[in-house]
């Protein structure tokens, strides 16, 4: 207990900021950043898996969570049938000829030894292929994306309950970490953080444009949830029982029977979408206990210590015996999969997918400032990094403004200067990103729950 | 005639705007390869710092206006760009001596030092955002065109149109200028020699008796030169808008690292390599083989190899191939 004490004491002082936030802001505003919060943990852990356990760099983590979106729509949407009927047998064909060309390459690797041919023949297979595929599929996608472009214009997906998405978009994040990492984890650490970064930006291009498949910038609204409707919940008998019996006390005050109603419904329309949210506070939290319970159990692993002494020397890991590069690339396929999970969340959460709005270069430094400031290598510290850093994100403004205000509490209203200022209070998130992550990285460089391995 | 067509269809949608975007790249990509060659480590703040100077030079821009002094046919922006350069290093050396230098003297792995350069660049982002916001601002004044597409019509008589911006030549002069300047001072001058050695060896470097403060130094006000003239120049051409800078610095990577990462005269190539493969491969050729194939073989479609959504995706390509297959880029980095 006392050796865990600075571990309580963070997540106390964190859930009470967000408890305040819940008092004095509102309810549905704390608990919104709450669930955000327990999406981002998801993800730093994801990225922690990699950074921390084996010192692996991945940028890519937005191009990750596009991927578990997309999972989403695909596993929750229910199928276009006219679609299908459309295009479905180009599409098919294309994805028949993408396996061709995969297989052939895989013969021409395994059948002939390495020279400079097999590259050039290699490279001349992968060029003719997708010129081959994209002229076959090109009838197929014209026809897909005119089947009523308004609503749908896209295949639609298996009409599953959405939860499976997380499990689907894991897999999804996962086969495309294998990918990259077979190309790419070879290289330097910094050379692999400006790939990844790249590679998610040609990711998240592809699920933009393809409206074939995502609707692209079109966005798919108005996905299944795995939680109760508002609208449902309000002519729900047993739910404005509960909301009445919650709020008696306020209730009781007034005697007006009309009035009454009104505030009862007032409350009953709150309580709704706060019961929604909580709905999700509740799913998410038990994806975030498994995978915490996981990722310690792998952490005190034999397999954990081997992570570690990869990451400290990797020679000598090797020398010892040890996979590197197997181990690299598991490593980076199972942090990349838990972004997936989280990408599935964030689409489930939201109702709705919006390829416009992943933006690698502004959230992926967001996600490694969580993991820097949480502490790299402790999945308490990647968590906690998750849920101050969103926090400090989304209140920072209310913050600035407040401080804005305290500071220059002597000058006028009209002062341009002070105008100016309380106009851009949105921006002060940077700045506090930024000077975070600057005093941290100089006089906490292992983060606020430093990594710490016992011995057991 | 129709060929003549072709070629001048090419050179207005192809040659210029590409010579002119990947002068603006090359800037920025010598600016990435010369702190990754002396400072060694990957600056995430390039596209911001880029910002900060171009923003500085609008101010200006704004306060000659404001007083009424002007260059004339060329933009205002020119004779604020010297008073710009000089806040952009000082800012610099004080991020220097404030972040950098201290990890320089720890001798921490890059790793953290690019870290380090993404708290920079959260900082420098809410220094420009705060001062002059994040919208689009256009600073450009003076004669806007050298060459107008209809009045190059009526001289020529030709069916295409060839338009020629003055920030596009103002662009490639300015960049050849100081490109120019740079190599001359990277391989005659002493110091550049020493920046060199500093490079390539660095305790050889220290026990030759160069002076690393001063390397450091010199460094850093390169950059400033570099990223503010760069900014500027593209904002002059396009607007500038944080964001946009902020996105740049992707594609300038990009340009760095192809053409070997440290090495200044393959970024400034590479900056070449990138605009016009973006260019080339996204543009639609549909015109230019109405006019030279006979009419029966007229294409239908666009003859588009991407579409334009792909425009960024087509650099990382050639970047992610680059590095796979020689990742010390094409003209073989790592030595200034």
């Amino acid at each position: 207990m006392k050796k865990n004490l600075n571990v309580i004491a963070a997540y106390s002082i964190m859930m009470v900021l967000i408890l305040l936030v819940g008092i004095f802001q509102s309810w549905n505003v704390a608990l919104s950043i709450f669930n955000l919060c327990l999406i981002s943990a998801v993800m730093t852990m994801g990225a922690n898996i990699q950074w921390g356990y084996a010192g692996l760099i991945n940028f890519g983590i937005m191009g990750y969570t596009a991927l578990g979106g997309l999972a989403a729509v695909l596993i929750s949407v229910d199928p276009v049938q006219e679609a299908w009927r459309a295009g479905g047998f180009d599409i098919l064909m294309g994805l028949w000829l993408v396996i061709v060309m995969v297989l052939v390459i895989k013969f021409v690797l395994k059948r002939f030894e390495k020279s400079k041919i097999r590259t050039y023949s290699i490279a001349a297979i992968i060029i003719s292929g997708i010129l081959l595929i994209r002229f076959s599929m090109e009838p197929g996608i014209e026809a897909i994306e005119a089947v009523d472009p308004a609503k749908t214009g896209f295949l639609g997906g298996f009409g599953l309950p959405i939860i499976f998405s997380w499990i689907v978009g894991a897999l999804f994040a996962g086969g495309l970490a294998f990918v990259i990492g077979k190309v790419a984890l070879g290289l330097r650490a910094d050379y692999l953080a400006i790939a990844t970064l790249l590679i998610s930006e040609i990711v998240i291009a592809i699920i933009k444009h393809e409206d074939w498949l995502t609707r692209g910038v079109k966005n798919v609204i108005g996905l299944k949830r795995p939680a109760p409707y508002e609208v449902d919940l309000q002519t729900t008998d047993w739910f404005i029982n509960l909301v009445e019996k919650f709020n008696s006390g306020k209730l009781d005050l007034i005697s007006n029977l009309s009035d009454r109603q009104a505030t009862l419904n007032q409350f009953v329309i709150e309580g709704s979408s706060v019961f929604v949210k909580l709905c999700y506070s509740g799913l998410f939290l038990i994806v975030v206990i498994i995978l915490l319970i996981l990722t310690q159990k792998a952490l005190y692993s034999p397999w954990g210590r081997m992570m570690r002494a990869i990451r400290d020397n990797e020679e000598a890991a090797n020398a010892m015996g040890k996979n590197v590069v197997k181990q690299h690339l598991l490593i980076f396929v199972l942090g990349s999969a838990i972004v997936g999970i989280a990408g599935a969340m964030l689409v489930t959460q939201d109702g709705l997918f919006t390829p416009g709005s992943y933006r690698p270069m502004r959230y992926t430094f967001l996600i490694w400032v969580m993991v820097i400031v949480g502490g790299s290598g402790n999945n308490f510290g990647a968590i906690l990094g998750g849920f101050v850093v969103w926090f400090l994100w989304i209140e920072s403004a209310p913050i600035a403004l407040f401080l804005i205000n305290f500071f220059t509490v002597g000058i006028p209203e009209s002062n341009t200067l002070k105008a100016h200022l309380i106009q851009s209070v949105p921006y002060f998130r940077f700045l506090m990103m930024g000077l975070g992550l600057l005093l941290i990285m100089r006089y906490r460089p292992k983060g606020i729950l430093p990594e710490k391995i016992e011995i057991k | 005639m129709d060929i003549l067509n072709a070629i001048i269809l090419l050179l207005n949608y192809i040659f210029i705007p590409a010579l002119t975007y990947g002068s603006q790249l090359a800037l920025g990509a010598i600016f990435v390869t010369l702190i990754y060659g002396i400072l060694r480590f990957a600056n995430f703040a390039t596209g911001d710092m880029m910002a900060f100077g171009t923003m500085v030079t609008i101010l200006f821009t704004w306060y000659f206006q404001s007083l009424g002094i002007s260059l004339g046919v060329l933009p205002t922006a020119l004779l604020a760009i010297p008073f710009a350069i000089i806040f952009m290093i000082l800012y610099m050396l004080s991020i220097d001596k404030f972040v950098f230098k201290y990890y320089r003297t720890n001798k921490s792995p890059p790793v953290q030092l690019a870290m380090v350069s993404i708290g920079v660049m959260f900082v420098t982002q809410a220094v420009v955002r705060i001062i002059i916001g994040p919208s689009d601002r256009r600073f450009f004044d003076g004669e806007k065109f050298i060459i107008k597409a209809r009045e190059f019509k009526e001289m020529t008589g030709l069916n295409e149109g060839l338009a020629l911006k003055s920030t596009q030549a103002l662009t490639v002069f300015v960049t050849i200028v100081l490109v120019s300047l740079l190599f001359w001072f990277l391989n005659k001058t002493k110091t550049g020699k020493s920046m060199k050695a500093y490079s390539d060896n660095e305790d050889l470097a220290l026990l030759s008796g160069i002076d690393p403060k001063k390397i450091v130094m010199i460094t850093w006000i390169i950059a400033g030169i570099l990223a503010t003239i760069g900014g500027a120049l593209y904002g002059l051409d396009k607007s500038f808008k944080p964001f946009t800078y902020f996105n740049n610095m992707l594609p300038i990577f990009a340009a760095a690292i192809v053409g070997g990462i440290g090495n200044p005269f393959g970024a400034f190539l590479g900056g070449y390599v990138i605009a016009f493969s973006e260019i080339f491969l996204t543009y639609a050729y549909k015109k230019f083989f109405i006019y030279i194939l006979p009419e029966s073989m007229e294409p239908e479609s666009l003859v588009q190899l991407l579409s334009t959504d792909y425009k960024f995706a087509v650099s990382f390509s050639i970047l992610v191939i680059v590095l796979l297959y020689r990742p010390s880029g094409i003209f073989k980095g790592k030595v200034l």
